[in-house]
């Protein structure tokens, strides 16, 4: 069973949800107060439903080899964008107000999206420096968006993305649940998945048998702009405000600290999106314990430090074979390099 | 074929926009705005980045391996952190202090590279690791932000050193300059520079070779982790204060400052001079913003992106090998 590839995420998740036990009795209660559902899980999933979609995209991203640093200025620049439509419509509350900004919002992470793509696909750019051009460059431009300031607005139908209920549930956790449904059969039911394992595992050989290699890694990162677009309505209309300066800051660290724990080999080839939902539940939980026991918050960064090493640690073969006292003859050739993930440059 | 000479000459191409770049902002901004073009101007890009300089000195070295260090950042704020707290909570006198710092730095800097080298993990996710860790122990220090009222560090803070014509500089910045001169004498003159440029190059070939593989891969990251802690110190001189939020995403400046210099993130190919005219980039567009005075602070991202992506874009058709 410990070979299961989501045991050990899922085996950290509930070992951290029991630890809550010791410090709030009532941690696993769930309650309805008129008509909706209240409690520490209810909690963690709301929050930490951007995360997820964040990390969603991310995944695909890392499983082509890649990497995304500029979902949170993609955060930053959809919230604002949004927001200030929402601002000066006449309208604000009206439902196709806020439809033409969600339209606007995700129609700008396209072309981001496509951008970061393009860049790496065609220009052939490391996608590490790819993507942090745009997240240098986004955040100037999300503040020139909110001109500095902090635009909020009142939209009851813009509330609802992220801080409103539907049939009892957050409508932000039914929103994340279906975009990871669509992932999930988009990639797990067709040959899309296969293929994008296939450009992760060897760029250049998937060409070779045909496979749209340019094609599929720009609609990767187009993909992954979408959802942290997504992400970032979530989280500026959930406190129904847009900071161009500070929302989604140091998200895209959580999203691929989320894609490790769930057992995403950062050198691509291979990804799992259910071990991804279950690492970004991980520092969502990580994050709701640290704020219910009551350590300052700002030392989760020590709690995500140690996360990140030990689960680095687990995953390199080099520290493994050490732990089990199993004396290899260091293979020069035989481990992928440390940069191998950037190794696609050439293609 | 003489394609060593031709890659040597094409390595060059982008430390020579750079500088004519540099050379055109100046002449602009010296136009453009009065008081710009004096010799002061020019001394206090070295004195409002001395510390930029010398972490971005210390990101080039971990970038000709071919690596890259995130945490630089996070250790500049520990670093006037555990300053500030020890010199005004303990009292602790300035010679021990730095020597400390720099000790910290320099060890968890090792340490990364060490667990880089010998798991075979990511730098990234290595440094990222560290950054997180560093970042979280400062706010374990302290929440709040700790200022310094010790006479060694406010004389720090406000010797001039007079120049010739008027014009002075501060400590922080002859101090930055040399740590600039010292790393351009190890990387060009010595042994392990050119162990720097083999190893990013191809670890294959360094490893056939005989070279030191994993001391040099380690000694980058130390070094880095020894500058981003002295970068620490000078901020503290500058800021006067121990901050947990100090020197947020200065990471991306050293790495912004790198690959305006010309320095390939591949690996292998850069010139420390590259970086010191990367720096001095990035300090004249702030100049450049503040003189204009009705640009906003966020239009400094902005170029900076945009000068990225100029510069990479530059970077790839000049090594471009074959076409896709």
């Amino acid at each position: 069973m410990t070979k299961h590839r989501l045991f050990w995420p899922a085996a950290v998740l509930v070992a951290m949800l029991l630890a809550n036990l010791f410090f709030t009795p009532d941690f696993f209660a769930v309650h309805t107060k008129e008509g909706h559902l209240y409690g520490s899980l209810i909690d963690i999933l709301h929050f930490g439903a951007p995360l997820i979609l964040v990390s969603l995209g991310m995944t695909l991203v890392i499983a082509t080899g890649g990497i995304d640093l500029s979902v949170g200025s993609t955060v930053a620049i959809a919230g604002a964008l949004a927001c200030l439509y929402i601002s000066e419509a006449s309208d604000p509350g009206s439902v196709s107000t806020v439809l033409v900004a969600v339209a606007l919002a995700l129609a700008v992470a396209l072309v981001l999206g496509a951008v970061n793509g393009l860049l790496v696909s065609r220009i052939g750019v490391q996608p590490i420096v790819a993507t942090l051009i745009l997240m240098v460059a986004g955040r100037g431009v999300a503040q020139l968006i909110t001109d500095g300031q902090i635009i909020t607005i009142t939209s009851d139908p813009y509330r609802l993305i992220g801080g409103g209920y539907w049939l009892t549930v957050p409508f932000s956790v039914l929103l994340a649940g279906a975009m990871v449904g669509l992932t999930l059969l988009l990639t797990r039911s067709t040959a899309l998945g296969l293929l994008l394992e296939s450009v992760g595992g060897n760029p250049v050989a998937s060409r070779l048998v045909g496979i749209r290699a340019h094609r599929l890694t720009t609609l990767v990162y187009v993909a992954s702009a979408v959802c942290a677009a997504v992400a970032g309505l979530m989280i500026s209309s959930n406190v129904s405000a847009a900071d161009g300066n500070n929302a989604g800051l140091w998200i895209e660290l959580d999203a691929i600290l989320a894609v490790v724990i769930g057992g995403t080999s950062l050198n691509g080839g291979r990804f799992s999106i259910g071990g991804t939902v279950l690492g970004a539940l991980v520092i969502q939980t990580l994050s709701t314990t640290v704020y219910t026991i009551g350590i300052p918050p700002e030392t989760t960064l020590v709690f995500k430090a140690a996360v990140v090493i030990t689960v680095c640690l687990i995953q390199s073969p080099q520290f493994r074979a050490k732990a089990t006292r199993r004396r290899t003859t260091a293979p020069g050739g035989q481990q992928p390099k440390p940069a191998s993930a950037d190794l696609k440059v050439g293609t | 074929m003489n394609t060593t000479l031709a890659a040597k000459l094409r390595g060059q191409v982008p430390l020579l926009v750079t500088s004519v770049l540099l050379v055109a902002m100046f002449s602009v901004g010296s136009v453009q705005y009065e008081g710009f073009f004096s010799g002061q101007v020019l001394l206090n890009l070295l004195i409002d980045n001395a510390f930029l300089l010398v972490v971005a000195v210390g990101m080039t070295f971990v970038i000709l391996t071919g690596g890259i260090d995130l945490s630089v950042g996070a250790v500049v704020a520990l670093s006037t952190m555990v300053s500030a707290w020890l010199v005004e909570k303990h009292h602790w006198p300035i010679l021990v202090v730095i020597p400390l710092v720099l000790a910290i730095g320099t060890g968890l800097g090792w340490a990364m590279g060490w667990v880089v080298h010998t798991f075979e993990i990511q730098p990234f996710i290595v440094t990222l690791a560290g950054m997180f860790l560093a970042r979280g122990l400062c706010y374990t220090i302290s929440v709040e932000s700790v200022s310094i009222t010790d006479p060694s560090y406010t004389a720090m803070a406000q010797t001039r050193i007079p120049l010739p014509g008027g014009t002075f500089l501060s400590p922080s910045a002859v101090i930055a300059v040399l740590v600039a001169a010292a790393a351009f004498l190890v990387l060009h003159h010595t042994r392990f520079g050119r162990n720097v440029y083999a190893l990013g190059g191809s670890e294959q070939s360094a490893l056939l070779m005989g070279l030191p593989v994993a001391r040099t891969r380690i000694t980058v990251y130390a070094i880095s982790g020894f500058c981003s802690a002295l970068g620490g110190v000078l901020l503290t001189f500058y800021m006067l204060s121990g901050y947990g939020l100090h020197a947020v995403g200065l990471e991306l400046d050293a790495i912004a400052a790198v690959v305006i210099g010309g320095t390939l993130l591949t690996g292998g190919s850069g010139y420390l001079v590259g970086t010191v005219l990367g720096v001095a980039v990035l300090g004249l567009i702030q100049t450049v913003i503040s003189f204009q005075g009705t640009l906003s602070s966020w239009w400094t991202r902005i170029v900076i992106g945009a000068l990225l992506f100029l510069f990479i874009v530059l970077q790839r058709l000049i090594t471009a090998r074959r076409p896709t």
